[in-house]
C-alpha cells in the first residue's frame, strides 16, 4: 500500500460508524500514540440525549487530546473529535467548526455523510474517510464525495463488521481505496501517523 | 454542489432584489440548505433556480423559509430545563413582573415549554412571552398552539425528564392527530417577526432565549446578536443558548456569570 503520499496529505481522519462501530473504536484508540499531524473526527449514530457519554468514555480511551465541540471552535491538527449527539458538523473555509442542528439525514443526527460531504468540501485531498460498521446507508454518498476531491477512502471489511450492512452499502457503490479488518485499521492509522 | 462563486451569486442577487442579507450566515451551513432546496425543488441548473429566486418574489420567501432552520422540540435538553425550573424560576419570581424574549423562536414549542414552566411555578399570571422569528410561516403556527400529536410522547418525556410531574397530557386537548395546547398559554404570549442581522432591540428582558439560531450565522454576526441581547437584557437577567453555543467569543468576560455548566449566563454588570 502506497500510504506515504497519502500520510503526507493527511489533514484530517475523519471516521463514520453506526451499530457495532463502538467497540472498533475500543480496539483502535487506546493502541494509537497522541496524533499530532492531523486531526481526528468521529461521527458516531448514537441515540438522541443530551448527554456526554460518549465524549467521556473517548476521551479516556484516547492518548490524543479530545476537544468538546462548540460551534465556531478553532480546529486543530492534534486533536481528536467527537461529533455531539443532535448536531450534524460542518467545517468552515477559515478553519472553524460549525454546528447545525436542521433535519437529520439517512434518519441520522449526526449523519456521517453530511460530515463526510463537508469535511471532503473544505479539505479536498486532504482527507481520509473509514467508514465503519452499522446498519444504515448513511456514510456511502460521503465516501463518494471524499474520493471525487481526491482524498482517500477507507471501509471496514465487512466480515470483520459486526453489522455489515453499512459497510457493504458502500462496496457495492462504490470502489473503496482500501477494504481493511479492524487490525489493519489500527495498523494503516498507524502509518499514515508515521 | 453548489460552487462557492454561485453561493456569492446567491447572496448578493438575495440582498439586491429583497434587501435580505444572508453574508453572515455560516457558509457551510447556508451553503447546505441552498443544496437542499435546489434538489427539493429539482433543480439541476444553479442559474435557473437564482432566476426563479429573483423574478418571483413568492418563491423567493419560500426560499428563506427552507433556509432558516425550523427545527425545534418542547422541553428540548431536559437537563437545561431542569435547572431552568429549580435554579432560575426561584429568581424570576422575585420580580412584580417578567418580560421574556423568545429570539428564533421557529415553531414556538420552546416558547410553550417555558410558558408551562412559569404555570406550575405560579408565575404566567405576572409573565409575559415575546416570541419572535424571522419567518412568517412559522410564527402563524406558533400563534396557533397546534402541534403534532404524534410528537407528544417525546415531548411528554422530556417535560418528565425535566423535573416536570403533572400529566402533560393536561396541557392540550387532542384532535385529529393534533395536540391543540391550552388558551391559558397563548394568552401570555406576543407573537412578531424580528430579523436578528438587522433589526435593533425593542425592549428590555428578565430572559432571553436563543436556543440554536446563533449556530447559524458566522462570528461577526454572532457578536451582533449577543450585543444586542446583551442591550435587551436587565441587569441580573439570564441569558439561555443552545448546548454548543457560546458567549464567549463575542463578549468580554466578567460581564456575565455562567449558571452551572448549562449553556445559561446571568448578566452580573
Amino acid at each position: 500500500m502506497e500510504k506515504n503520499k497519502v500520510a503526507a496529505n493527511c489533514k484530517v481522519l475523519i471516521i463514520g460508524g453506526s451499530a457495532g462501530s463502538l467497540h472498533v473504536l475500543m480496539d483502535i484508540l487506546p493502541n494509537l500514540p497522541a496524533i499530532r499531524s492531523f486531526a481526528l473526527v468521529i461521527v458516531l449514530h448514537r441515540k438522541h440525549s443530551d448527554d456526554v457519554t460518549l465524549e467521556e468514555l473517548l476521551k479516556i480511551k484516547s492518548k490524543t487530546p479530545l476537544k468538546f465541540i462548540e460551534d465556531k471552535m478553532p480546529f486543530e491538527p492534534g486533536f481528536l473529535y467527537v461529533v455531539p449527539s443532535n448536531y450534524h458538523l460542518l467545517f468552515e473555509k477559515n478553519g472553524t467548526l460549525a454546528l447545525d442542528s436542521s433535519e437529520k439525514v439517512n434518519y441520522s443526527r449526526p449523519s456521517i455523510d453530511v460530515s463526510f460531504e463537508a469535511a471532503a468540501e473544505i479539505y479536498s485531498s486532504n482527507v481520509i474517510g473509514i467508514l465503519l460498521s452499522g446498519s444504515n446507508a448513511d456514510g456511502t454518498a460521503g465516501l463518494q464525495a471524499i474520493q471525487k476531491s481526491g482524498g482517500t477512502v477507507v471501509v471496514q471489511n465487512p466480515t470483520s463488521a459486526d453489522m455489515p450492512f453499512m459497510p457493504n452499502n458502500a462496496i457495492q457503490n462504490m470502489i473503496p481505496d482500501y477494504i481493511l479488518t479492524t487490525e489493519e485499521i489500527l495498523k494503516f492509522i498507524l502509518l499514515i501517523n508515521g | 454542489m453548489i460552487e462557492d462563486i454561485e453561493l456569492d451569486t446567491f447572496i448578493n442577487d438575495v440582498y439586491e432584489y429583497y434587501g435580505f442579507d444572508f453574508g453572515n450566515y455560516s457558509r457551510a451551513s447556508l451553503k447546505r440548505r441552498v443544496n437542499r432546496i435546489m434538489q427539493l425543488d429539482g433543480f439541476s441548473s444553479f442559474y435557473d433556480f437564482l432566476s426563479k429566486v429573483k423574478y418571483e418574489a413568492d418563491y423567493y420567501k419560500r426560499v428563506v423559509d427552507e433556509i432558516t432552520v425550523n427545527v425545534t422540540e418542547m422541553f428540548r435538553d431536559p437537563s437545561f430545563y431542569k435547572v431552568l425550573r429549580n435554579e432560575i424560576l426561584p429568581v424570576l419570581a422575585t420580580k412584580p413582573f417578567i418580560r421574556i424574549w423568545h429570539a428564533g423562536c421557529s415553531s414556538g414549542e420552546e416558547v410553550y415549554s417555558m410558558a408551562i414552566l412559569l404555570n406550575e411555578a405560579g408565575l404566567l399570571h405576572k409573565s409575559i412571552l415575546y416570541a419572535t422569528d424571522i419567518n412568517s410561516k412559522v410564527l402563524e403556527t406558533a400563534k396557533k398552539g397546534i402541534f403534532p400529536l404524534r410528537m407528544m410522547k417525546d415531548y411528554s418525556e422530556n417535560y418528565r425528564d425535566s423535573g416536570g410531574q403533572e400529566d402533560f397530557s393536561n396541557y392540550y386537548i387532542a384532535n385529529y392527530g393534533n395536540a391543540k395546547f391550552s388558551e391559558d398559554l397563548i394568552k401570555k404570549m406576543v407573537f412578531s417577526q424580528h430579523n436578528l442581522v438587522s433589526d435593533t432591540s425593542f425592549n428590555e428582558f428578565d430572559m432571553i432565549f436563543c436556543r440554536n439560531v446563533l449556530i447559524y450565522f458566522d462570528n461577526d454576526l454572532q457578536s451582533r446578536a449577543i450585543n444586542l441581547f446583551d442591550q435587551s437584557l436587565s441587569i441580573l437577567g439570564f441569558l439561555a443558548l443552545g448546548t454548543k453555543e457560546t458567549i464567549k467569543y463575542s463578549i468580554g468576560q466578567g460581564k456575565y456569570k455562567q449558571v452551572q455548566k448549562e449553556k445559561l449566563w446571568r448578566k452580573i454588570k
